[in-house]
């Protein structure tokens, strides 16, 4: 079958005007990363009269970027990991199970992506000095406070993802083990997680692109020791200059193990998206 | 499957469901109320006194240099020099201004706070009104070496006039004007002493791309300086005696008017400027050429430097008033320290302030954070030229007026200098700003500032 | 995620396989409570503790005065309520002129990238040389960190040294003087450009996700029929992205309406009015002026709102769906 001629012309614009779209920023960001700072703070050009890696160095100096890549990595990855299994075990109720407070569950998930963020930062924040008065746990300014924050502002949608996931495997898979003589959980880790692979790595870079990216909570939960990279590229704007260029070379740097594990999953994100219609 | 999750519960009752919510919204409550009957007390009630002159201190210190780590290597010596001298440890931590303001919040908010900070002096009054911080008494103040060692001007920022203050001044800062002497040669102009001078000049100087003046316009915190300084020219005060605030008087628009005006009237100012929403902005145009003046505070002579404009190719006079105006040139600007109340180490943390505030470490710090003198007597060294330190010692002593000392002074600075971002928005994007139009937004300001109240 | 509906909901007999597996197995009953309770326990001490919290301190005068002891808060009732709500009020007319500010904002965002996604969706459909290549680089702004691809934006959106003005007046030659982009009513368009650019993405990821369940062989048997790219488009395609569009047009709301990142990095601490979105109009009248009582009170009636919104909406698609 052949396309027309309208379909083409629609398919041309389309792609053209969406790759300008989308590239302009990615560019702009790359070259300024490249020029020196009066270059950066003058008109722009698309090509740098004097090209230098010297932000690229700087950026180093300027502020502790690689500690702060360190926090990023380890609050991500841990909040990644948990949010993972908390949402398994709850994704798998929700799907194979019925009981009382099953609808009151999955209303109160929805009801969380409604709240504004500024409604409970300052509310969460009393509450972790609380923890930490009443029980000895220090949360402010921990990475483990910025850990729990995190792994449950991606839990709702993790679990909507994985429980529509596990609705899509058959339920004959399940009974299939019981009469084997599996328990649940058994059924949960021998069948049901093996199958539902791609749906787990959808959560996890779902889970993990939500911790990269925050900014409010960062900036109030941390302190100079455990400040992420979300809060620590304000600070190439000082009291006494704004290095642009190398704002611009750290959002590059902080920006390429993101992009390139995302695009190397992608194919695993769209299954696990699509794979409970497709079955 | 998100809408099938929240609908298909054809498996049970309404009744069943609506149990659990009650049950499961009561125990949310029971552990709600337990937290906050819990931060009740952890805030201002309470000061331990079982101070056994505690080894360790938590300090937060404001970015005054080029950048947090640059502060950082100012301030390690000193702080390994007050541990040798008194065995107590100083927890340093720099936090950037973006965040100062909100991460005291919450330490206020919570009580868990670092012992010692830093505050920009004109929030003094503001966080005074809190409770949260120990007021300098008598003891207080002998403990650090007496209230007398301190300039005046900088001690009168410390807090609400008449209580005892809840901070004492650290780093002087001023307003000036710099002129690129280059330029000015030029053009055959002298250094303005009066506001009709000042923009003679500016206008002498503005042509294509150079401007005679360049204003961090797109700045609420530098607006609202420059509203409170352009009004106190004029005689006009924000807050009448009883700390109620009085935006709309003449004196006050007229103030207004006048210091937008530069950008719309005498057009000396390029609209660009309105989107500088920091100081830094209008420094780098100066100081690479592309404007003739500009207003700072003295800290900028590193922004400059790093421009590559030479420290002799610029000079610095007061900011001058209008011909029949008062000669205030400058709010008094700086950096305060306060100790929080509920500190389990206050003579550490007494001992800490008065080592900062002393003659030795302010010399080891004025220079490479480039303040003036906070202490009597003392000769400012944030400089090598000896005619800048003066000019500046000059209008910081003869030529300030303090911003109001009112609990509602961040209002004040949030309501009035963002109604500026917007008229200087407006002219720079070719509408017009009339008198009528800055007294109508005065007064949305004030009724904001009431509302808080 | 919502792709999973689309075959499930799709005859009476799907519906009833799924009640019939989902009867209560041997295991304890209190097995489906155990594996919930973390999801319980973390969503309760993050989002429901705080929330119930906020919602007490809306009745509070919490003040700068009360705030470092604010058990002792005097109760206010509903006195910031109606502060917030008085229109005739500098506070009230600042909500509610932010508030329109946020609708219009959340039309355009939701609405053009929904459009962008699916034009890039459909647009991608087939298999051509250079589509993976494609799809690649449109997914790039949602991988990206969202605070490196805002600062970039603000880096562009200057009013003389930025690369969009640079583009339109001297390369492109458009008369006039450059604009500003971050002040003055400009800004509402750059947040909403930046903010399409960053959601748009996803639009297009679940569009396309659905799209891949969709049998060519039904666009085959259509073009024999005859019927044009359109047609077949808004009879086959729209119809099976039903279910995808349902959850991606509400989440896409919820996102868009709370979005407080965009304009938080954009415009920083001088936001101009035009920008003024409702999250962060509410950030500033709690941080700014230390008010968090009456900042309570607005974000509680934020979550009002949202919360009828998401109700009709969710009403109205599951009548629709049963009356067809």
């Amino acid at each position: 079958m052949h396309d027309t001629t309208g379909t083409k012309v629609f398919r041309v614009i389309t792609i053209t005007a969406l790759s300008i779209f989308t590239i302009i920023p990615i560019y702009v960001m790359v070259i300024s990363g490249l020029k020196p700072l009066k270059d950066v703070q003058g008109a722009f050009t698309w090509w740098p009269e004097t090209l230098t890696i010297q932000p690229y160095i700087d950026m180093w100096k300027t502020v502790p970027l690689a500690n702060y890549f360190m926090n990023s990595v380890i609050v991500s990855v841990a909040a990644t990991l948990l949010s993972l299994v908390i949402a398994i075990f709850a994704a798998y109720a929700v799907s194979r199970y019925t009981f009382r407070g099953r609808s009151l569950f999955s209303g109160a998930v929805l009801s969380t992506q409604m709240l504004p963020g500024v409604l409970f930062l300052l509310p969460l924040f009393l509450i972790f000095v609380n923890i930490n008065t009443n029980f000895g746990v220090q949360l402010v300014g921990t990475r483990a406070g910025l850990i729990i924050t995190y792994l449950t502002f991606s839990l709702p949608f993790s679990i909507w993802m994985l429980a529509g996931y596990f609705n899509g495997i058959p339920r004959e898979l399940d009974e299939a083990a019981t009469v084997d003589g599996c328990g649940p959980m058994r059924t949960l880790f021998t069948i049901i997680l093996p199958t539902a692979r791609p749906g787990l790595v959808a959560v996890a870079i779902y889970s993990f692109m939500t911790s990269w990216g925050e900014v409010l909570f960062a900036s109030v939960m941390t302190t100079d020791a455990n400040r992420t990279l979300a809060v620590g590229l304000q600070l190439y704007s000082t009291q006494t200059n704004v290095y642009w260029n190398q704002i611009m070379a750290a959002s590059v740097v902080v920006s390429i193990p993101i992009v390139i594990g995302f695009l190397l999953l992608q194919k695993n994100f769209v299954a696990g998206l699509t794979a409970g219609a497709v079955k | 499957m998100l809408l099938r999750l929240v609908f298909r519960n054809s498996s049970h009752t309404d009744k069943e469901v609506t149990e659990v919510k009650i049950r499961t919204f009561a125990a949310a409550a029971a552990i709600a109320a337990l937290a906050i009957t819990a931060t009740g007390c952890s805030g201002g009630s309470g000061n331990e006194s079982s101070d056994s002159g505690g080894k360790t201190l938590t300090y937060w210190a404001s970015n005054q240099g080029t950048s947090l780590d640059n502060d950082k290597e100012v301030l390690t010596p000193q702080l390994e020099k007050f541990e040798k001298e008194t065995g107590i440890k100083v927890n340093l931590e720099v936090i950037g201004w973006n965040d100062l303001q909100t991460r005291i919040q919450t330490a206020v908010t919570s009580g868990q706070a670092p012992d010692v900070l830093n505050i920009g002096n004109t929030w003094a009054a503001s966080l005074q009104s809190t409770g949260a911080f120990m007021p300098f008494d008598e003891a207080a103040f002998t403990a650090i070496g007496g209230k007398d060692k301190f300039v005046k001007t900088a001690m009168d920022t410390g807090g609400v006039a008449g209580e005892d203050p809840t901070s004492v001044p650290l780093y002087g800062l001023a307003y000036g004007l710099y002129y690129n002497k280059a330029m000015f040669k030029d053009a055959g102009v002298t250094p303005p002493t009066t506001w009709e001078e000042m923009v003679a000049a500016a206008k002498k100087l503005t042509s294509g791309d150079v401007h005679g003046f360049s204003l961090a316009a797109g700045s609420y915190t530098e607006n609202s300086h420059f509203a409170f300084i352009n009004a106190a020219q004029n005689g006009a005060d924000f807050f009448d005696a009883d700390g109620k605030p009085t935006f709309t008087s003449d004196g006050i628009v007229d103030g207004i008017a006048r210091y937008l005006d530069l950008m719309q009237a005498d057009k000396v100012v390029a609209p660009g400027d309105a989107q500088y929403d920091n100081a830094t902005q209008a420094i780098n145009d100066f100081a690479t050429g592309k404007s003739a003046m500009v207003l700072s505070q003295n800290n900028a002579n590193s922004s400059i430097a790093s421009q590559g404009m030479a420290s002799d190719a610029f000079g610095v006079v007061a900011f001058p008033a209008p011909a029949a105006g008062k000669d205030i040139a400058t709010m008094v600007a700086g950096i305060n320290m306060s100790i929080f109340k509920n500190t389990k180490n206050k003579d550490s943390a007494l001992a800490f302030v008065k080592f900062m505030t002393s003659e030795d470490t302010q010399a080891a710090l004025d220079k490479p954070f480039a303040a003036l003198p906070v202490l009597a007597g003392v000769t400012p060294s944030f400089t090598d030229d000896a005619e800048l330190a003066k000019t500046f010692s000059d209008i910081y002593s003869n030529k300030s007026k303090p911003l109001p000392l009112v609990a509602a002074e961040d209002q004040f600075e949030s309501t009035v200098g963002k109604a500026m971002n917007q008229m200087f928005a407006t002219i720079a994007s070719g509408g017009t700003v009339s008198k009528a139009d800055i007294k109508s937004a005065l007064e949305t300001a004030q009724q904001a500032v009431e509302a808080a109240g | 995620m919502s792709a999973s509906t689309a075959v499930k909901k799709s005859g009476p007999s799907a519906g009833a396989t799924a009640r019939r597996a989902r009867k209560p197995r041997r295991a304890g009953w209190w097995l489906p409570y155990a594996l919930l309770a973390p999801a319980v326990i973390f969503e309760l001490v993050i989002h429901i503790v705080p929330m119930i919290t906020g919602i007490w301190m809306s009745f509070l005068k919490l003040t700068k005065m009360y705030i470092s002891n604010w058990g002792n808060a005097p109760f206010i009732g509903t006195k910031n309520y109606q502060v917030a709500l008085d229109f005739n009020s500098a506070v009230g007319m600042g909500l509610l002129k932010s508030f329109g500010i946020t609708v219009a904002f959340t039309i355009l965002v939701v609405g053009l990238s929904w459009f962008l996604g699916m034009a890039a969706a459909v647009a991608l459909q087939k298999v051509f040389p250079g589509r993976a290549v494609f799809r690649t680089l449109f997914l790039i702004p949602y991988a990206l960190p969202m605070y490196a691809g805002v600062i970039a934006w603000k880096f562009i959106l200057q009013k003389d040294n930025g690369a969009l003005s640079h583009l339109l007046f001297d390369n492109l030659g458009l008369p006039g003087d450059k604009p500003f982009w971050l002040i003055g009513d400009n800004a509402f368009a750059a947040v909403v450009i930046v903010a399409i650019w960053r959601l748009w993405p996803f639009a297009f990821l679940m569009l396309m996700a659905g799209l891949q369940s969709v049998p060519t062989d039904i666009y085959e048997a259509a073009s024999v029929d005859g019927a044009k790219p359109l047609r077949q488009w808004w009879a086959i395609t729209l119809p099976l992205l039903r279910p995808v569009n349902m959850s991606l047009v509400l989440v896409m709301f919820l996102w868009t309406f709370n979005d407080f990142n965009t304009p938080f990095v954009l415009f920083g601490g001088s936001q101009p009015p035009a920008g003024d979105l409702i999250s962060f109009h509410i950030y500033n009248a709690s941080f700014l002026t230390w008010n968090f009582g009456s900042g309570a009170a607005m974000s509680v009636l934020l979550l009002l709102f949202l919360s009828v919104v998401s109700g009709i909406y969710v009403l109205l698609m599951n009548r629709r769906k049963d009356n067809a």
